[in-house]
């Protein structure tokens, strides 16, 4: 946190990161992977944050979840891709609609 | 000022590649965009000496979640210009509501000070001498242990769930029976034979 960077700057990169990934989701309501990035991207904007406070508090807590964070994430992604995968087999389409037809 | 140039430089590109990751028309440059945006939160990450963070955001973001992420955009065939279809319909709604978030966000940030935060409290404090890896290594095998082998344990349970869902049994395919290879004895399988001159073996 030197050179006239602080953490506020950390701070809005990460809202504006944070932002983007909720706007994603509106914008691309039908493409589930577009989804998923944009979950993806939220994510990385919370991980911004964590490590920015863990350097302006020198307190190393912050590192070491942001770690689990990202080990959260990337288990997420991997089992929703898998659900992607078996949907897709079935029905030929991704369309996020298409669930809302499932019945049972 | 180098650090801030580099600052700069980290956080255009990050918010860039992350505009154009979810406005791309192709999921696959999609794709590509957020692995730019990976690259320069790690760079981020190290202009602030977290160090671990940054590589390990390199090696499972780019190394890992990326590149799944390519394999099954390119792997299932989809017309995306038809899930493209809502994009302008929800355009405006959205960028309202975005604005609105990022300007609470910031309104949020720029109230928000330190003001009473002991710092004498810190929960892990980092000290400068010591090698960033050092220090976190030291954190995650004695207080965080257990959260730790949780972490590993979520990772496991991801794996097995992956290969459950997408696990599927082909009808025509032949497998390999391997209890019933190495149950297989050579007197099962073999037999001495005496045939007379000139009868030929009856199998």
């Amino acid at each position: 946190m030197t050179g006239g960077v602080g953490l506020i700057h950390y701070l809005v990169v990460a809202a504006l990161l944070f932002t983007m990934g909720v706007l994603g989701i509106f914008l691309n309501r039908k493409n589930i992977i577009v989804i998923l990035m944009a979950i993806e991207l939220i994510l990385l904007a919370v991980n911004i944050n964590l490590v920015a406070f863990s350097a302006a508090l020198q307190d190393l807590v912050g590192q070491v979840f942001a770690m689990f964070v990202l080990t959260v994430a990337a288990g997420e992604s991997a089992i929703g891709l898998a659900i992607i995968v078996i949907f897709f087999r079935g029905r030929g389409s991704i369309s996020v609609d298409d669930p809302s037809r499932m019945k049972g | 000022m180098i650090q801030a140039i580099a600052f700069y430089l980290f956080a255009a590109v990050v918010l860039i590649s992350g505009a154009m990751t979810i406005s791309s028309r192709n999921p696959v440059h999609s794709v590509l965009w957020l692995i730019l945006a990976f690259f320069n939160a790690a760079g981020l990450m190290v202009l602030v000496g977290a160090e671990f963070i940054a590589m390990l955001l390199v090696i499972v973001y780019v190394g890992a979640v990326a590149v799944l992420f390519l394999f099954v955009v390119m792997m299932l065939d989809i017309d995306f210009a038809e899930l493209r279809a809502g994009f302008v319909r929800y355009f405006g709604i959205g960028l309202v509501l975005a604005v609105a978030l990022v300007c609470e966000i910031l309104i949020g940030v720029f109230a928000w000070s330190a003001g009473g935060i002991d710092l004498a409290r810190r929960a892990a404090p980092s000290e400068a001498t010591v090698p960033n890896i050092v220090q976190i290594g030291n954190l995650l095998y004695s207080r965080y242990l257990f959260v730790f082998e949780g972490a590993g344990l979520v990772l496991l349970v991801a794996m097995i769930g992956a290969i459950v869902l997408t696990h599927r049994e082909r009808s025509g395919a032949r497998y390999q029976n391997i209890a019933r290879q190495i149950a297989r004895r050579p007197q099962d399988a073999t037999r001495n034979m005496k045939p007379d001159v000139g009868q030929g073996v009856q199998l």
